[in-house]
């Protein structure tokens, strides 16, 4: 009993070493059971986010007001995919299933970004979702590049590249919107009322009533408070909703100098703890939706197994 | 037959002509030519590559982080096998 304590001193020794150093943790190291199980739930939370987030794009492909409107959707939304599944990889390293990730977003054992729990009621949210939701995200996502785990911070590093897209096409379809007619312009303005609290809330609870932060940030899995990202964020947006010619919904908004940042309002906690209890618009649709797609896609995926065992190539 | 019983795939992708096939991810897919395709569509969506490998996860033997110092530990103390250990009189050219 002695000689396994001390010998799993020394491997824990050794893993701390490692992210002291700024080394990355790689697959087949010893590491802590709780890093472990922090970064399945945030990988696993991160992954069912990005195909969660298909569904409130998806609703405006077939009404995109132009054929070039509807090919940048459309492959914004493929890239939507390919990032869950570039994460559900990173995640499956750590010793979950596929399967198994899916049975618990499908069963409500997992979570997945609140935002996606709020409409897209009208074309301008499209613009909103890229430009704001998909900023947010970037700005949290940015930091993951280094994140100590190395196939989460692979998979961020491929991710971060494709978000840019994601942003500056909202950015563009906003602007298009702004500068058109009345009703174009208002258009935007209330989508940008609408999203602009739900995507300061995505960053998180404040610092101290953050639970996991301090954890993650010793783990090096996180780099940077939700309220220092939050901060950044509305600094980012303040001058880009100038250059759109769109005001952003908080009376309290205002430079300080002092600071050097913006000060801003107060957020609805109460709002969002609800979302996330499972209260938010549309909670029942998303994860109904969902199901109904993985239930659907059971023939094809038993069709393309059961062509592989006749020609005997499934080497499972 | 669900998803995980699909075996897992590591694609390697050739970003150009010239360059050596380089590890880009891991996919599930029921067969190769199925690997391929999903390997096309999830790592080379931006002209990425004008090649790709996928290789099942249970072929590769991988060597095991535990045993990595004695297992690399050879080339470590064999500071010779590198030109910068030679010292070489100032002003020879072309060596």
């Amino acid at each position: 009993m002695a000689t396994t304590v001390e010998a799993g001193g020394v491997r824990e020794a050794a893993f701390d070493a490692a992210v002291a150093a700024d080394e990355r943790i790689e697959p087949r190291d010893w590491m802590p059971d709780a890093y472990r199980a922090t970064l399945v739930r945030q990988i696993a939370q991160h992954a069912h986010s990005e195909i969660i987030g298909i569904q409130p794009e998806a609703n405006w492909i077939t009404r995109a007001p132009s054929l070039r409107r509807k090919a940048i959707l459309m492959a914004k939304v493929q890239d939507e995919a390919g990032h869950g599944l570039y994460l559900y990889s990173a995640a499956e390293t750590l010793g979950v299933g596929r399967d198994e990730l899916l049975d618990k977003l499908h069963t409500g054992r997992q979570k997945y970004s609140s935002i996606f729990n709020y409409p897209t009621l009208t074309w301008a949210d499209v613009g909103a979702i890229g430009w704001l939701v998909d900023g947010a995200a970037i700005t949290n996502q940015v930091p993951l590049c280094r994140c100590s785990y190395g196939p989460y911070a692979r998979a961020m590093v491929r991710i971060c590249k494709e978000e840019s897209f994601h942003q500056r096409q909202g950015y563009e379809l906003l602007l298009a919107l702004s500068q058109g007619t009345e009703a174009q312009h208002a258009m935007a303005q209330d989508a940008v009322d609408r999203w602009w609290w739900p995507s300061l809330m995505m960053f998180g609870p404040p610092d101290d009533e953050s639970s996991h932060s301090a954890q993650s940030m010793a783990w090096k899995i996180k780099r940077h408070s939700n309220d220092e990202l939050r901060q950044r964020f509305v600094d980012i947006c303040v001058p880009q909703a100038e250059a759109l010619g769109l005001t952003l919904p908080d009376p309290d908004l205002v430079w300080n100098e002092e600071r050097g940042h913006h000060d801003f309002g107060p957020i609805d906690w109460d709002e969002f703890r609800e979302v996330l209890r499972g209260n938010g618009p549309c909670n029942d649709e998303r994860i109904g939706r969902r199901r109904r797609a993985h239930e659907d896609g059971a023939w094809v995926r038993e069709a393309a197994a059961a062509y592989a065992a006749k020609h005997g190539e499934a080497k499972a | 037959m669900s998803s995980t019983d699909w075996p897992l795939w590591e694609v390697f992708v050739r970003s150009r002509r010239g360059l050596s096939h380089t590890h880009a991810g891991s996919l599930h897919a029921p067969d190769a030519e199925m690997a391929l395709r999903n390997a096309r569509d999830l790592y080379t969506r931006r002209a990425e590559g004008v090649s790709v490998w996928v290789v099942p996860s249970t072929a590769i033997t991988a060597s095991s982080p535990d045993e990595k110092d004695p297992f690399f530990a050879s080339a470590a103390d064999k500071p010779y096998r590198h030109p910068t250990f030679y010292t070489i009189p100032d002003g020879v050219k072309h060596l």
